[in-house]
């Protein structure tokens, strides 16, 4: 019995996760609103996600051979982050900008910082960021094809065609009734009526928006996956769409207080994908129940900021980047209740 | 039943050896016997080479309070006292007893009429004499458990049959075969301690031995509460073993006596009623000799001192896709370097596990998931402890209570990236210790 054995510390085993497997997962789970969004805006958006995703992998690739380090693009993590820009833009953008995009993403978003694991902020969302801080009008571009089934709006006399887009002028001409035609006045009451009256179409994913986030639907049954497979919890995801619930209920209505329509404002826009799909990611979001409470609630209140009073119609990439900054300083101070400890830990 | 928060569920495994009733190994040519098997300092070894001994005879004497002796496991000669190979790590200094072959037992060994009606300082004297440590792996001397500072008011004493550890049967053998000694043993040290509450915990997926000790309690007429406890990773750990019972939380580095606590494993708590009741030293124990690469899964009795090498022998032999042998349990238990090892008396298991199960996953980078956090029984943050003993930042792993860690390898076994999270902490922990121990 002169045999060798190999020897460790301890514990000798470990269930089956690993982070290729979580990342390739998660990938999954996107599926079935990139099949949806090739449906309702053509092959073009088709194109946008495979250039936007060879991209991501090609730079993660070349940066890491630059920089002599071990070529992890086999782990997924750049497929996903190239997945995710690509769902964050218009299917209207020229073919070049996705490319881009991924480019920053993955170079500056992620390797700068040391690669996986390291990144201060969502990658993908930085990408963004930076289209449509370089390229703003390529990048609110939705309205020259509409989707499949028709716009929920279906006003054309308004030109951008984001549901909430529409909704964010009409609410301006509102405000200010009286220096406003009374014609103009009336389309932009009808526009929101007909918005409310149209939430089925937001729920199914019939209207203008980024290549990702329109069907509510389709990123829903995803994100069932991923809180089976508990990749994600419900803290972000609830304390991010309660949050933007309940403000857009107080704050978001056209007849003052507490009229706000709480569907509409949870189902338009990047809302469902950014909370349950960016605002989720690991790396960049905190590690406690108590601290992805606070980090959700954040996202939600800066999100209503933006689209309440900021220059943007649409304000939830900027908010997940935002409260991606403040992650170490909740980590730090949401720690975990400590066995046997005061009740600060 | 409550429990404890965090935990994990590692696959079982209790199949290979669960159903199998203890096997007696024949006596072994030559048994090691180190001198030290227990937390504490080591015992001084009282017999040279040539001395004859009798099984059951002391060949080292306690060095101190917090340590106990130890004893000849077989009848037989000296034939040296040097280092051998240590189950705990390098070698060190053993009594090697070359065996006659005989088993002649020291005669005072036997049962003891009177054992109930001593006082408390005469039956802790025969634990300590009989060398006892606990035997579910941490091998803290009995005695010193048992005798608490007087300014500590002890109400509840808990015996720990959970055996969370996969693969492990021994404890649950014990519980099938020999209840009335554990309920005995439980009955002196309930005296000992002069506590009226007494519990037994135990998992739900031991039914049978939860109806046994409950059978058996009844006979015995001893008021012993026999408690269900749900399936989950490390629920036989002290602590959380104590807060699923009884909702006490024991303190941040403070002891179970801290909460009125005191907790002993069923194999001890025999162990306990052969030293008072017979004078029996702690010679024997019920080891699982189990996993994938062994030919023989089996749980056997099995001399303090036997060598691995003998004991797989005697289990159908390792087969070629043995690749580590583990001393306990897959979560905590000790990788062994070499089959000369012995038995001692914490030695609850031997693992084998094939080469495809010994090999380690690569590392990745952390990707911050939380699930070391989540899984924690302690409340700690492994994540951030492991970050800053990579980064030789000690301080800040004592300001997040390192010194907390229960090394139960919960946040190891659940890490998507395999970082060796028990391995940065164990050594982040010497650390802290280091220091702690130049600033005063």
């Amino acid at each position: 019995m002169n045999q060798s054995f190999y020897v460790s510390t301890s514990p000798h085993i470990a269930d089956r996760e690993s982070v290729s497997k979580i990342m390739f997962l998660v990938c999954a789970s996107l599926l079935p609103a990139g099949i949806g969004a090739v449906y309702f805006f053509g092959a073009r958006a088709l194109w946008i996600i495979i250039i936007s995703i060879a991209t991501a992998v090609g730079t993660e690739a070349v940066m890491q051979k630059l920089m002599k380090k071990p070529v992890t693009i086999s782990d997924g993590s750049a497929l996903l982050t190239g997945i995710l820009l690509s769902y964050n833009v218009s299917s209207q953008v020229p073919l070049w900008m996705p490319a881009i995009g991924s480019f920053f993403a993955i170079a500056v978003g992620k390797q700068v910082f040391g690669g996986l694991g390291f990144n201060p902020m969502n990658p993908a969302l930085l990408g963004r960021a930076f289209l449509l801080a370089s390229w703003p009008t390529h990048m609110t571009i939705f309205s020259e094809a509409p989707p499949r089934g028709g716009t929920a709006s279906g006003i054309d006399v308004i030109t951008s065609a984001t549901p909430l887009n529409v909704f964010k002028q009409s609410q301006e001409v509102l405000a200010h009734a009286s220096e406003y035609p009374v014609e103009k006045v009336t389309q932009a009451h009808q526009a929101i009526g007909q918005l409310y009256d149209a939430i089925d179409k937001l729920f199914w994913g019939q209207v203008g928006g980024c290549i990702g986030e329109t069907s509510v639907f389709l990123l829903v049954i995803g994100a069932a996956f991923l809180l089976y497979k508990r990749y994600i919890g419900l803290e972000i995801p609830l304390s991010y769409l309660g949050s933007v619930a309940l403000l857009s209920w107080a704050f978001g209505g056209s007849e003052g207080l507490f009229s706000g329509n709480v569907i509409f404002h949870i189902v338009s826009g990047g809302l469902i994908l950014g909370a349950f799909f960016m605002a989720t990611d690991m790396v960049t979001s905190p590690l406690t129940a108590k601290g992805q409470i606070l980090f959700g609630m954040g996202c939600g209140i800066i999100t209503v900021l933006i689209r309440k009073i900021g220059g943007y119609p649409e304000g939830v990439s900027y908010s997940i980047l935002l409260m991606n900054l403040l992650v170490p300083a909740l980590d730090r101070w949401a720690k975990p209740k400590l066995f046997g400890g005061s009740r600060k830990g | 039943m409550g429990s404890f928060s965090g935990g994990v569920h590692p696959p079982e495994r209790k199949g290979f050896t669960e159903k199998k009733a203890v096997e007696r190994l024949p006596i072994p040519p030559e048994v090691v016997i180190p001198v030290q098997q227990h937390l504490g300092a080591p015992s001084k070894p009282i017999v040279e080479k040539g001395a004859v001994v009798r099984a059951g005879d002391p060949v080292s004497e306690a060095n101190g309070f917090v340590s106990v002796p130890a004893h000849a496991s077989v009848s037989g000669t000296v034939v040296a006292v040097e280092n051998r190979p240590h189950p705990l790590g390098p070698d060190a200094l053993s009594v090697v007893i070359q065996s006659d072959g005989q088993d002649r037992w020291n005669e005072n060994i036997r049962f003891q009429e009177d054992y109930l009606s001593l006082p408390v300082s005469a039956m802790l004297e025969r634990i300590r004499n009989a060398g006892l440590a606990g035997m579910g792996g941490a091998a803290f001397p009995t005695h010193v458990k048992l005798a608490p500072p007087a300014n500590k008011t002890i109400d509840t004493f808990i015996l720990n049959g959970v055996e969370c550890e996969p693969y492990l049967t021994s404890d649950h053998r014990l519980m099938l075969e020999e209840p009335e000694k554990i309920l005995l043993g439980m009955q002196i040290i309930m005296r000992i301690l002069g506590v009226k509450q007494g519990a037994i915990g135990i998992e739900n997926n031991k039914p049978d031995a939860i109806q046994i000790l409950r059978k058996k309690a009844a006979e015995l007429k001893l008021p012993y509460k026999v408690l269900s406890l749900i399936v989950k990773y490390p629920q036989g750990a002290e602590k959380q073993l104590i807060k699923a019972i009884t909702r006490r939380e024991v303190p941040s580095g403070g002891l179970p006596m801290d909460v009125g606590c005191v907790v002993q494993n069923v194999s001890t708590a025999a162990a306990v009623y052969s030293a008072v009741a017979f004078c029996r030293p702690l010679v024997e124990r019920i080891v699982t000799v189990t996993g994938k690469g062994v030919r023989q899964p089996k749980n056997v009795l099995a001399r303090i001192g036997t060598a691995y090498s003998f004991i797989f022998e005697q289990c159908g032999g390792l087969n070629e896709e043995a690749g580590k042998i583990i001393m306990g349990g897959p979560m905590m238990g000790l990788a062994q370097h070499s089959l000369g090892a012995p038995v001692i008396k914490g030695t609850s298991g031997l693992l084998v596990m094939d080469k495809k199960e010994s090999r380690r996953q690569a590392e990745a980078n952390c990707i911050s998931c939380g699930r070391c956090i989540h899984v924690c029984p302690m409340g700690l943050m492994p994540k951030m402890l492991g970050a800053f003993v990579q980064t030789a930042r000690f301080s800040d792993a004592e300001a997040y209570h390192v010194l907390d860690c229960i090394e139960c390898g919960s946040c190891a076994f659940v890490c998507p990236a395999h970082i060796n999270l028990v391995h940065l902490i164990k050594y982040g922990k010497s650390e802290v210790i280091k220091s702690r121990k130049k600033a005063s």
